[in-house]
């Protein structure tokens, strides 16, 4: 029988008097961004807000706790904005959202900077719950920025996933690794590095020691880059079932996919909140629909990041979830 | 809709007394940064956090000065005031007030629609936010959104006033839709009632609209919902009302010449920013509306010198005759500091006249024929 594990893909709002206070304390312009060396009264308001997330997330009920990703001011392209070899310079579209994050460019190597594992031993101790780890995808991350540093896209690709995973490897024990890739469905690989994508995932997945998820959203993959994905060293793909449904699910059925699976069924840019019933209704169809699967976990999540949404929306989501898959099963 | 003969032509906003037989309307996009003590009177009104709502502060407000509503209304006529004088003084042809009582282009509208509601503030960047607000119902037309600015501004102003309107298209997009079936039916309601207020316009007078749709340039596929959007836009509208529609920011080879079957009278580019690397984009096939060109920079803080900037509107003329042009700024100028933003306006006008003066004399050829929709 599948195993039903309630989460989120992390990159929480912030609590509303943290966008306030941090706004005093750090200010509006780019170079007001967190660089990796914040004053003590921002790193105190952070963990702060910090606690908060954890609470709100052991309150809802859900399967795992993530750190929140409140300090990723550049959303995705946090691990490389706060990198000594990496430049910041304007401010670029955020995909095909209202929302911006500094263009990051790498001009020297990308050895080890620690930052993201610093976040989760600060989670660490702040909860006994099983606990996540977020990262942008290898794809995603090289694809929101620029290489100014490494001779070509295939080794840029590499590069990147050599440094997530000196990266992972520091990492605290964690449940899950979470590898966000919404790159891999807003502007797929092109030839030249669509046969490296399982390599440079598999490099990332294979530096933890937790089950290892890598969720696209924003539509669906196209089959090629889903067949791409298939060859990685990892234990869930996500599905973003909001966005796309029958695309994702004629993947799943034409192609098949990992042993367990992540299915994005709640809306993570919309404030309408979902009946949690409704939301049990759809992992249920899904897995009635998928014919030859027979997944061991099934990971009910958001489609998205969470920071698009006002706050008191993004805990009712996390509510919702958690009562999705806390819901009795439904006998057929 | 560009014939010299019609109606919404733009000799109707010909200042009496026209220094040059030529005419190139200036005019700008809209926004314009606050005073400062307006800033201020709006802490004092919310109660002193402004990143807070009003209502969210009430354990403060005792220990505030009295700052009541008709005080804030005051403060809000007096900027109206200043900055629509302010732009009379630059020497622009069709003034408009900075839009000094609006604090947001999504939120000021959403606030006096029925069928929003407001959850609290979402990221754009870093630590800028906004009531990104929530439509739950189906939208209402409640109480009128512009007319009590209009009034205030015509009447203070000695020359012709434009009314900005965020389009219902980006209203629709900026917003979280928890009501509609899709994007497209909630613009397209939207779009009713933008006409509904623009009617209400112009019983009070106004004669030119201007429509912002800046969220058409992040999804470009979407121009034909903005186009259907423009036709309930202008319904029953009377011709000689100008309706203009303003585009920022985006890949205009994506909406173009697409967008050549709206039904408006002039679009409003911002094209100075890059450079112009986007104008020959407009060259083929032939602008047929009048084109509002932006010729100074919104997002620079350097004043362009009248040869910049009249070299800039020479790039207007490679696109279109003098007789379609109108000069703008790229994009609403409330990022600048106050006295740069005065003196971009400033220095705009005087490329312009200095321009036509040379259109006058026969020193400046023109390239681009006049086109017509009905050629």
């Amino acid at each position: 029988m599948t195993e039903l594990v309630a989460t989120t893909p992390g990159l929480f709002p912030l609590p509303d008097w943290a966008k306030s206070d941090l706004s005093d304390l750090k200010g509006h312009q780019k170079e007001d961004l967190v660089d990796g060396d914040e004053a003590d009264a921002v790193r105190d308001a952070y963990a702060t807000a910090r606690g908060e997330v954890v609470d709100a997330q052991t309150a809802a009920g859900l399967d795992r706790v993530v750190e929140g990703q409140l300090r990723w001011d550049d959303m995705l392209a946090h691990p490389l904005t706060v990198h000594d070899s990496v430049e910041t310079r304007g401010i670029v579209r955020y995909y095909d959202n209202n929302n911006f994050y500094r263009e990051p460019v790498v001009q020297d190597d990308l050895d080890f900077s620690g930052d993201v594992a610093g976040e989760l031993d600060a989670l660490a101790d702040l909860t006994d719950d099983p606990t996540q780890a977020v990262l942008p995808g290898p794809y995603s991350l090289a694809d929101l920025a620029t290489n100014e540093h490494y001779e070509g896209s295939r080794e840029f690709l590499h590069a990147i996933a050599e440094f997530l995973a000196g990266e992972a490897d520091a990492f605290p024990a964690v449940e899950t690794l979470y590898l966000l890739e919404p790159s891999l469905v807003e502007n797929p690989p092109a030839d030249d590095v669509a046969d490296d994508l399982a390599d440079a995932v598999t490099t990332v997945a294979d530096a933890v020691d937790a089950e290892v998820v890598v969720q696209p959203y924003w539509g669906a993959l196209d089959e090629k880059t889903h067949a791409h994905l298939l060859d990685a060293d990892v234990d869930a793909i996500g599905y973003d079932f909001v966005a796309n449904h029958e695309e994702n699910l004629y993947n799943i059925n034409e192609y098949g996919t990992t042993s367990d699976v992540s299915l994005g069924l709640v809306d993570g840019q919309n404030t309408l909140v979902e009946d949690p019933e409704v939301v049990r209704e759809r992992v249920d169809w899904v897995h009635e629909q998928a014919v030859s699967a027979d997944f061991d976990t099934t990971y009910v999540t958001t489609n998205t990041e969470l920071f698009y949404l006002p706050y008191r929306k993004y805990e009712a989501k996390l509510t919702a979830l958690a009562d999705a898959v806390a819901r009795p099963e439904v006998e057929a | 809709m560009t014939d010299d003969a019609a109606p919404n032509a733009k000799d109707q906003f010909r200042p009496a007394g026209h220094e040059n037989e030529h005419f190139l309307m200036t005019t700008v996009v809209g926004s314009y940064p606050k005073p400062k003590w307006l800033d201020r009177a709006r802490e004092l009104y919310q109660g002193g956090d402004t990143t807070k709502p009003r209502e969210h502060q009430g354990e403060h407000a005792e220990e505030l000065p009295d700052f009541d509503e008709d005080a804030w209304a005051e403060a809000k006529d007096d900027a109206s005031r200043l900055i629509t004088n302010e732009h009379e003084r630059a020497g622009l042809d069709v003034v408009v007030d900075g839009e000094m009582r609006r604090n947001e282009m999504v939120e000021f509208f959403a606030h006096r629609i029925d069928g929003y509601e407001f959850n609290g503030p979402v990221k754009v960047w870093g630590h800028n936010y906004f009531d990104k607000p929530s439509v739950v119902s189906e939208v209402e037309y409640d109480e009128t959104w512009l007319v009590d600015e209009y009034e205030f501004t015509a009447d203070v102003a000695e020359r012709p006033v434009k009314v900005p309107i965020t389009g219902p298209y980006t209203l629709a997009n900026w917003s979280f839709n928890e009501a509609y079936d899709d994007l497209e039916s909630l613009a397209v309601d939207l779009a009713d009632l933008v006409n509904e207020e623009i009617g209400k316009l112009v019983d009070a007078g106004a004669r030119y609209i201007q429509i912002d749709e800046p969220a058409l340039a992040t999804t470009p596929d979407d121009h034909a919902i903005v186009g259907e959007c423009l036709e309930h836009i202008v319904d029953e509208i009377p011709e000689d009302v100008r309706v203009g529609l303003h585009v920022c920011y985006g890949d205009y080879s994506r909406i173009y010449p697409e967008i050549l079957e709206y039904p408006v009278d002039e679009f409003d580019l911002e094209l100075c920013n890059d450079d112009y690397q986007q104008l020959d984009v407009f060259k083929d096939p032939a602008f047929t509306a009048d084109l509002a060109l932006g010729v100074v920079d919104a997002h620079v803080a350097e004043v362009e010198t009248v040869e910049e900037i009249k070299a800039n509107i020479r790039k207007g003329l490679e696109v279109v005759p003098p007789e379609q042009l109108v000069v703008s700024p790229d994009c609403g100028l409330k990022l600048l500091p106050r006295e740069v933003a005065y003196e971009k306006m400033a220095n705009l006008v005087t490329a312009a006249r200095e321009v036509e003066a040379d259109l006058d004399a026969g020193e400046i050829t023109v390239d681009a024929a006049p086109a017509s929709a009905d050629d």
